[in-house]
């Protein structure tokens, strides 16, 4: 472990939908250029712990400390600006726009860095066949590359990814997740939410399970055995 | 038969204005679903801001526009920044409140400073310079002035709409604000740029406005009810269906009052039911899926 300060660190996050509350003192933190997985069962927390990364929860200042600066609170789009890149569930395409202007407006906040629109089609060559089409014209998998790609297209630190394989078909899933290593090589910081452990166990150094608004198990990938995720998963 | 042409070419023309008074409202409701109960009052408003500018500094009302035009840009975003985003939400009922309540209020301002007397500007010569088509059909330069302008604001929208990083983030917002927030768009800043593009039209309508007939206060509402309906003749979300609806409906006037004065409102209204009642979608509705 290297002794400079993490890229993400969220401390003591406590996270409600009214007067719910979903994440209970939840600490997590990242380093640059790692990658994280995020996993528990529905309801465990997973989505409202990147929603509150990204500004679209409530968070106290302090809670979420990235890139050195203070970021719990801020606005949605300030917390983008700061080159957090959020793919929500559900790819959250825009609908009436074609897939290369989805493309465009995810660049639109001008970072620099090695992602554009040439370097995306390069990372995903269907796009650029089908960049004019409407983006609901596309399959399913296709329309998670282009939500991820437009994730990349504002050159982000750090890339959070909620249910990428979600409705997908395990062949395409394996797909997209097969292009991963190639975004963050090019030292982009992952945090993937899923709920397809394996996968996300071979795509990231480092897990944490979260139970009930909790982390309930944190540790290197390799070193995880089905056991302790399960237990540490189904709280038994 | 030559009287006719004329009466429908007329029609046409003045339908140009009613496509400005369309366009801005077409645009703020695409944009964000907000329906501008003050719309009229807005273009009434911009014609006495066009009088005041047109009285203090002795130019014409075409030259007028120079000014106005920021200036009610200027205002629009500030109403948005300061007042109207307030009330946007899921709820489509408090922006309707809340313009239905600016609409009185700017009336009632406008009675104050300037009286209920009718105003208007005058743009000189032009007003009254024609040129004749053929025999028998003559068309003025006013209106045709007013017709080419109303042709060129829509197709600037169009361009901006669909050709620009602006029109992106438009219609980006329109589709998903927390999606279009997470590209780094402030949907706040993107709403008040749409009212700025939206009174910028308006104060272009409103200085025709102003030069073609006599204004006072209170006129604003049926403004309003004219752009509404050709928006809605046709087809919402469509720029050039709106375009189209402002010319149905001014051709559908004019022809009423050719064959009565009193009949002119009343055969607008009553086009626009009979399209209603067999194209409830519009003319040149955009399917959104």
């Amino acid at each position: 472990m290297s002794s400079e300060p993490p890229l993400l660190a969220v401390q003591g996050l406590n996270a409600f939908y009214g007067d719910f509350q979903a994440l209970f003192g939840l600490s997590m933190d990242l380093r640059a250029g790692e990658a994280v997985a995020v996993i528990g069962a529905n309801g465990a927390g997973k989505s409202t712990l990147l929603k509150s990364i990204a500004g679209l929860l409530r968070a106290a200042p302090d809670a979420i400390v990235f890139n050195g600066t203070r970021i719990g609170g801020l606005p949605v789009h300030a917390v983008a600006a700061r080159g957090i890149a959020f793919v929500p569930e559900g790819r959250g395409l825009f609908a009436s726009l074609s897939v290369e202007e989805n493309l465009l407006i995810g660049g639109q906040l001008k970072r620099t860095g090695p992602w554009n629109l040439q370097s995306v089609y390069k990372l995903f060559p269907v796009l650029a066949e089908r960049r004019h089409m409407p983006s609901t014209a596309l399959s399913g998998g296709q329309q998670q590359m282009v939500a991820i790609a437009r994730g990349l297209m504002s050159n982000p630190k750090l890339l959070l990814c909620d249910e990428i394989s979600l409705g997908l078909a395990p062949i395409v899933v394996r797909d997209i997740y097969a292009r991963l290593p190639a975004i963050v090589n090019e030292g982009i910081s992952l945090v993937l939410v899923e709920q397809d452990v394996v996968q996300a166990l071979k795509a990231t150094q480092r897990v944490y399970c979260l139970q009930e608004g909790r982390v309930a198990l944190t540790g290197a990938a390799k070193d995880l055995t089905r056991e302790v995720i399960a237990a540490a998963y189904f709280g038994m | 038969m030559m009287d006719w042409v004329n009466v429908l070419l007329q029609g046409v023309l003045v339908g140009g204005l009613y496509a400005m008074f369309a366009a801005g409202l077409s645009l703020i409701f695409g944009v964000m679903r907000l329906v501008n109960i003050a719309h009229g009052d807005l273009i009434v408003l911009a014609a006495y801001v066009a009088l005041v500018v047109t009285e203090t500094l002795g130019v014409g009302p075409l030259t007028s526009l120079v000014i106005v035009v920021p200036l009610m840009a200027a205002i629009g975003y500030a109403l948005q920044r300061l007042v109207l985003n307030r009330t946007l939400g899921d709820d489509l009922l408090p922006p309707l409140l809340v313009t239905f309540g600016l609409s009185v209020i700017i009336q009632n301002g406008l009675l104050e400073l300037f009286t209920a007397d009718s105003r208007k500007l005058q743009a000189g010569d032009i007003e009254v310079a024609t040129i004749r088509l053929f025999e028998g059909v003559y068309v003025g330069v006013l209106p045709l002035l007013q017709f080419t302008v109303a042709l060129l604001i829509i197709a600037a929208l169009q361009f901006v709409f669909y050709r620009t990083a602006l029109g992106r983030a438009f219609r980006a917002t329109a589709d998903s604000q927390a999606v279009a927030q997470l590209m780094g768009l402030d949907n706040r800043h993107v709403f008040a740029l749409a009212m700025a593009l939206s009174l910028a039209v308006v104060a272009i309508a409103g200085v025709f406005l102003a030069v073609r007939a006599n204004f006072d206060p209170a006129i604003g509402p049926a403004r309003l009810l004219f752009g509404f309906e050709a928006v809605i003749i046709g087809g919402l979300g469509s720029l050039w269906g709106t375009f189209a609806g402002g010319v149905v409906l001014g051709v559908a006037q004019a022809a009423g009052a050719h064959l009565d004065p009193g009949w002119q409102i009343l055969a607008g209204h009553l086009a626009f039911l009979v399209i209603l009642a067999v194209r409830p979608e519009g003319l040149f509705p955009r399917i959104r899926t």
